[in-house]
């Protein structure tokens, strides 16, 4: 019976032992043979025409075996863009496999070398000799749409790819006019650079017989890739490709995307007749794989003197880069202004997002994907509401939540059609209170500050949407998602009564391997080291929609449940026929079928998998074998929400901000491995907090990212943090079977603004109230200088 | 990233090694590599021969000969942050190595490979200006000392002349060593000092008080001393505020750097408190 | 150029380019793919490795300068099909998601738990300073360190 309490273990995680040993195979580790190597060249400039490519020298070149140019695949499409923002036209424009006439950021493939080694294709780069005609560059996207730009794209006048609203806008504005204090602030979201320390790469192979690709690829969604590989860029039957995701290191959305290098890899296979591989250097994958965030945000708040809000006007500018990834459009719109009630009652919303192209680097999904910048503008909205309106900010917070009788609520609209699922936010921000000690604090801060030390507190009480799917919400009659988003999963049990799962999800490190078996193991009662758990490639797995915005327990998960439910439902018919017993008086509990009444009357699922496995004995309309699919389509997204309190120090000497404890109380439903989940919420809060206080990708007026190694943009290393404070409440979802709502982003989403939040209480007493992310020692000392020396 | 292709030696003994410098003019030697392996990996650097000094032995000591530090210029990061000796007679240096990179990069990058190196954001060069060091520098058959006040004359530059080899770094023990420190701010990602200050005080002669120098990295295109504020604070008692009177005249004369991290303004404070804070220190003991 | 390089106890001899860095000598002269490459600045640690003893980023390293030398790589911790300690408690304390850093990371706790065989959350910490993960917050990484020192200080005293 020891198996029925899986859900809720913190059990080892099964995909370790290759981990920790080094046997894993991460695509850097693959190798073919006669495998060749590619090196990319990259646009030197943000905007240029390509006037002409010289490559004989580098194709003369030692170990080379073939350079090639965008004209080499001409014949190729360009790669599609996948989620434009829905209801409205979008001016796409999206990348070549190789730029060929022209490129509007620096970093855009333009040529590629073949060769024996790695070492000849790095060599032969030098060699290749391109013509550019500079064309004037634009980088800020307020800037971008003024009239006299620089135009990047034909079809989008003014750099505008989408102009997108949502909410009501007059109403809005009439509350606000209404409203006892009204607060104008513009916020920064400053881009940011996901970093996973795998950098991005890919192998392909072609097989000229049957005209069949294989691609390896770091990827966190391989179907996907397939489909728009074989559909949309190479025009060939999906059955001619398969693709497949090695052991992937990290992705944080990144590795979403179909990239330019992956189409060109198997283009190349095909065209030198041999295996070819491709390993993005650190470089590359800061000035060439998509970025996050990047929004400029004006925001107006209106509330009545007793701090309840009344009206949320939000304006933002996001910054899409050069050209289109192959999700961009939808991040703003759907997943960011549908999101901006936030945790709270307000009953006017309304949101205009304008994407900009601007000659910079792709932006796209990066964990959070627009709930970290909608939890900002609402959580900053709240302390400034607090600040104006002179009350406490915790208070002000429960003041304006959502009751949990409110359940399910539809934040007036703007959701488009879906409603919060469930949730106690009070209660979350209770504990968290409490495990600061809040009074304690107050009472702290204000003799600190009489010493002349800067003690701050900051809340964010985060809601968030997970579990991303209803098919006929998110797809293109909807928020213009360019398919379905539901997920698959296949259960056998085999003859030795071991359990093989496959599933659509995309494991690159949230430990699906462990956390599926769990589910498997109490729903049939077998041990969990009896179950596999297979992804990752299109050979072999149900199609599926793959891992991203912490879908794969809500949805994923909840296709193994049903797959299950099936094969217990067909163990029990088949026990009932093996035991001479009516259907409805055979029961599956603990791994066994037995009737009623009668404990010793029963089958174990092994014997049944058995029995069903050989086929000697089966009821005259039972098929062999326990085999059963499900495709799950949840009818809502799951709301994982929580309150978290950072406590930070800053020095005014030196404006650095010393980070004094962080509490995180979350609420992510109901939770299969709570080990896991404390690591995915630790990880989260890191990059969180990292956006807060450190990150930031920075390009000149030339288009040059000079954030372009790890020696510049700063990745939080481990001397950063403190240890970080977690608690959870359980609150259901009524959503799926499993009551589970997702945990892989809340740190994220949480915990920018609750640092932000608590560095502007801390500098209050200077009077500072609102500074744009990253708070840097540099900025934070400025903003206090400046303060000082008005003062004077 | 891979370097160009180069053509490598690596010599038993210096004699050897100064004779290679003369054969190939433009080889680059490599001591622990933690810098000119990574700039020659972006490419920045791409020299047609490499000597390697890792070969050569007797070149990584630390040990204390009449009243000198002498210091082996392959001695690495962590032998000297991890020498009693170090902290006990120029605390320091042994705080500079302590937060130079990491544990990988202490474990190879050398006292001598960094001074040559002359990163103007390296923390050593700091703390080997206010120590008042001396390199000993062997070149085509002579030997010659160069003294830390004008070893550093630019961006990456120093007084070593071409074929020539950081052998060894000297620290003058007297008059004796009352008390040092280093204190940095730390770029979050690179771990070089957007600002760093060293600060040394020495027993003066004969009932003078105190001898101070102070010096800083990764302020301007290379180390340099603060002599007003040395000047000021000469036999005074290092007191908070006599410190912060005198640190007003600490970028006299000095262009600080400019760069993400600090502008010009940020940077001469910072030379302000990160110089206070090591003064206050060295003056603690 | 011939490199005789000890890794993991196996000595082997080979002809190298001198330009050859030595996780690419790992890598792909010796097939141990376990140490990873993560950047190009010597930042990410991913690569780490002992050379002779000390843990060194192998990405910043010629194998002509480990020539003569004793290397170990993640591979060569375990013994016998028995994990060390240190992978032990990776495992157990959650110390990895992606488990990318993981082998670089395991082989600078290795060195911290040498140099200080009962570290300080502060030690560990600052000792961590070379190697980047991106998944794990850093906290159980932390968590696996404390908890491999107390498995070999219980290792050593059983001995």
């Amino acid at each position: 019976m020891a198996a029925m309490t899986m859900f809720g273990a913190s059990i080892k995680r099964r995909e370790d032992p290759r981990l920790i040993t080094g046997e894993a195979t991460f695509l850097e580790d693959i190798r073919l043979p006669g495998m060749l190597h590619a090196a990319i060249l990259r646009s030197a400039h943000a905007h240029a025409r390509i006037k002409a490519i010289r490559t004989s020298r580098a194709a003369r070149a030692q170990g080379v075996v073939g350079v090639f140019t965008g004209r080499d695949f001409a014949d190729l499409n360009p790669l599609p863009c996948a989620w434009q923002a829905g209801g409205v036209k979008n001016n796409v424009n999206t990348p070549r496999v190789l730029e060929i006439d022209r490129v509007t950021f620096t970093g855009a493939g333009i040529a590629v070398v073949v060769a024996e080694d790695p070492y000849a294709a790095e060599d032969a780069l030098a060699l290749i000799e391109v013509d550019y005609e500079p064309l004037p560059v634009v980088v800020d996207p307020e800037e971008a749409i003024r009239p006299g730009a620089p135009q990047l794209h034909e079809n989008a006048p003014n750099n505008i790819c989408m102009d997108w609203s949502c909410g009501d806008r007059e109403a809005t504005e009439q509350a606000l006019r209404a409203a006892d204090v009204v607060i104008r602030q513009r916020l920064i979201n400053q881009r940011l650079i996901p970093t996973p320390i795998e950098a991005r790469g890919a192998v392909a192979q072609y097989f000229p017989a049957t005209g069949e690709y294989t691609v390896w690829m770091t990827s966190q969604c391989p179907h996907i890739m397939r489909l728009l590989m074989s559909a949309f860029v190479f025009g060939i039957p999906e059955t001619k490709m398969r693709v497949i995701s090695p052991q992937i290191g990290g992705a944080f959305g990144s590795k979403i995307y179909l990239y330019p290098e992956y189409c060109l890899v198997a283009a190349l296979a095909k065209k030198v007749g041999r295996p070819v591989k491709w390993l993005e250097t650190r470089k590359e994958n800061y000035v060439a794989t998509t970025h996050g965030r990047d929004h400029i945000t004006d925001l107006e708040v209106g509330a009545r003197a007793d701090g309840t809000v009344v009206a949320l006007k939000v304006k933002t500018l996001a910054n899409l880069g050069g050209i289109l990834s192959t999700i961009a459009p939808g991040i703003p719109t759907t997943l960011y202004g549908r999101m901006l009630s936030g945790a709270y009652r307000i009953p006017h919303i309304s949101c205009n997002v304008v994407g900009v192209y601007t000659n910079t680097g792709m932006v796209d999904a990066y964990r959070g994907a627009g709930r970290p910048e909608a939890t900002y503008v609402v959580e900053r909205a709240m302390d400034l509401v607090a600040h104006k309106t002179g009350l406490d900010p915790a208070e002000v917070r429960r003041r304006n939540f959502i009751p949990p009788e409110a359940f399910p609520y539809d934040p007036v609209g703007i959701l488009a059609g879906l409603k919060y699922d469930s949730g106690d936010y009070d209660k979350t921000l209770r504990r968290a209170l409490q495990m600061a000690g809040y009074e304690a604090f107050r009472r702290e801060q204000a003799q600190a500050r009489q010493q002349g030390r800067y003690l701050g507190l900051g809340l964010s009480t985060y809601v968030e949407i997970c579990g991303v799917a209803p098919s006929a919400w998110i797809g293109l009659p909807g928020q213009g998602w360019g398919a379905g988003l539901w997920e698959s999963a296949n259960v056998r049990v085999h003859l030795t009564g071991k359990v093989v799962v496959t599933t659509g999800s995309q494991s690159h490190g949230q430990g699906h391997e462990t956390t599926l078996a769990q589910l498997v193991a109490d729903e049939l009662g077998v041990p969990v080291d009896d179950v596999i758990v297979q992804h990752s490639d299109t050979l072999g797995t149900p199609f599926g929609y793959g891992t991203y915005g912490s879908r794969s327990a809500a949805v994923g998960g909840v296709a193994v449940h049903m797959s299950l439910q099936k094969i217990k439902d067909k163990a029990r018919r088949l026990a009932a026929h093996l035991l001479e017993a009516a259907v409805d008086d055979v029961v599956f509990e603990g791994g066994r079928a037995y009737v009623r009444g009668a404990p010793d009357r029963a089958k174990t699922i092994q014997e049944l998998a058995l029995a069903a496995s050989v086929g000697y004995n089966l009821p005259a309309v039972m098929e062999p074998f326990f085999d059963e699919t499900s495709y799950y389509d949840p009818p809502n997204c799951t709301f994982p929400f929580g309150a978290h309190v950072c406590i930070v120090e800053v020095d005014p000497d030196t404006g650095r901000v010393k980070i004094l404890r962080y509490i995180a109380v979350d609420d992510v439903g109901r939770v299969i491995n709570p080990l896991i989940v404390d690591g995915q919420v630790q990880g989260g809060i890191a990059q969180g907090v990292a956006q807060a206080l450190w990150e930031g990708a920075v390009y000149d007026r030339n288009g040059q990212l000079l954030t372009a190694t790890m020696m510049d943009y700063a990745v939080p290393k481990a001397g950063f943090f403190p240890r970080f404070e977690l608690d959870r409440t359980v609150t259901p979802s009524p959503t799926n079977p499993l009551g589970v709502k997702g945990a892989g982003e809340t740190g994220t989403i949480a915990s920018t603004a609750a640092v932000v939040n608590a560095v502007m209480d801390a500098l209050a007493p200077l009077g500072v109230t609102h500074l744009d992310m990253p708070l840097t020692p540099r900025r934070i000392w400025q903003a206090i200088h400046g303060r000082k020396e008005a003062a004077r | 990233m891979i370097p160009a292709a180069f053509d490598y030696a690596a010599p038993k003994t210096l004699d050897e090694a100064l004779r290679l410098l003369r054969r190939h003019r433009d080889a680059r030697l490599l001591a622990g590599g933690q810098s000119l392996l990574s700039v020659m990996k972006l490419r920045a650097a791409t020299p047609k021969m490499v000597v390697d000094l890792g070969r050569i032995r007797g070149l990584a000591y630390i040990k204390e000969t009449a009243g000198t530090l002498l210091i082996g210029a392959m001695t690495t990061h962590e032998q000297i942050a991890s020498s009693a000796l170090v902290w006990k007679r120029a605390r320091a240096l042994a705080e500079a190595a302590e937060q130079i990179g990491d544990i990988q990069v202490r474990n190879r990058g050398t006292i001598g490979g960094s001074l040559a190196h002359a990163d103007p954001a390296a923390d050593y060069p700091a703390a080997f200006l206010a120590l008042e060091g001396v390199a000993v520098v062997k070149g085509p058959g002579r030997q010659r000392t160069i003294p830390a006040d004008g070893f550093f004359t630019g961006l990456f530059a120093t007084a070593l002349k071409p074929g020539e080899i950081l052998t060894e770094v000297r620290i003058p023990l007297k008059p004796a060593i009352i008390g040092s420190a280093y204190r940095k701010m730390k770029h979050p990602a690179s771990g070089f000092a957007i600002v760093g200050a060293a600060a040394v005080l020495r027993a003066g002669s004969k009932g003078q008080g105190s001898q101070v120098r102070l010096a800083f990295t990764g302020a301007a295109a290379h180390a340099f001393r603060a002599k007003a504020v040395e000047a000021a604070l000469a036999g005074q008692a290092i007191t908070e505020a006599a410190v912060k009177a005198a640190m007003e005249r600490a970028t006299e004369g000095v262009e600080m750097l400019e760069d993400l991290a600090a502008d010009a303004a940020y940077r001469a404070h910072l030379v302000r408190v990160y110089g206070a804070r090591a003064l206050l220190a060295a003056g603690a003991g | 150029m011939k490199v005789t390089i000890t890794t993991n106890g196996v000595t082997a001899s080979h002809d190298v380019e001198p330009r050859l860095l030595l996780v690419h000598y790992l890598r792909d002269v010796l097939g141990l793919t376990g140490t990873h490459i993560g950047c190009d600045t010597a930042s990410c640690g991913a690569c780490t490795v002992h050379l002779n003893g000390l843990a060194v980023k192998s990405c910043n390293v010629l194998a002509v300068q480990a020539d003569g030398g004793t290397v170990l790589t993640v591979e060569g911790l375990a013994r016998d099909g028995q994990l060390h300690p240190i992978q032990e408690a990776f495992w157990e304390e959650h110390g990895l998601q992606c488990g990318f850093c993981t082998p670089g990371m395991i082989m600078t706790a290795l060195q911290i738990l040498q140099r200080h065989p009962d570290p300080s959350e502060e030690q560990i910490r600052h000792g961590l300073e070379g190697n980047l993960c991106r998944c794990t917050g850093y906290q159980h990484i932390v968590n696996a360190v404390r908890a491999a020192a107390r498995k070999m200080a219980a290792q050593a005293g059983g001995r």
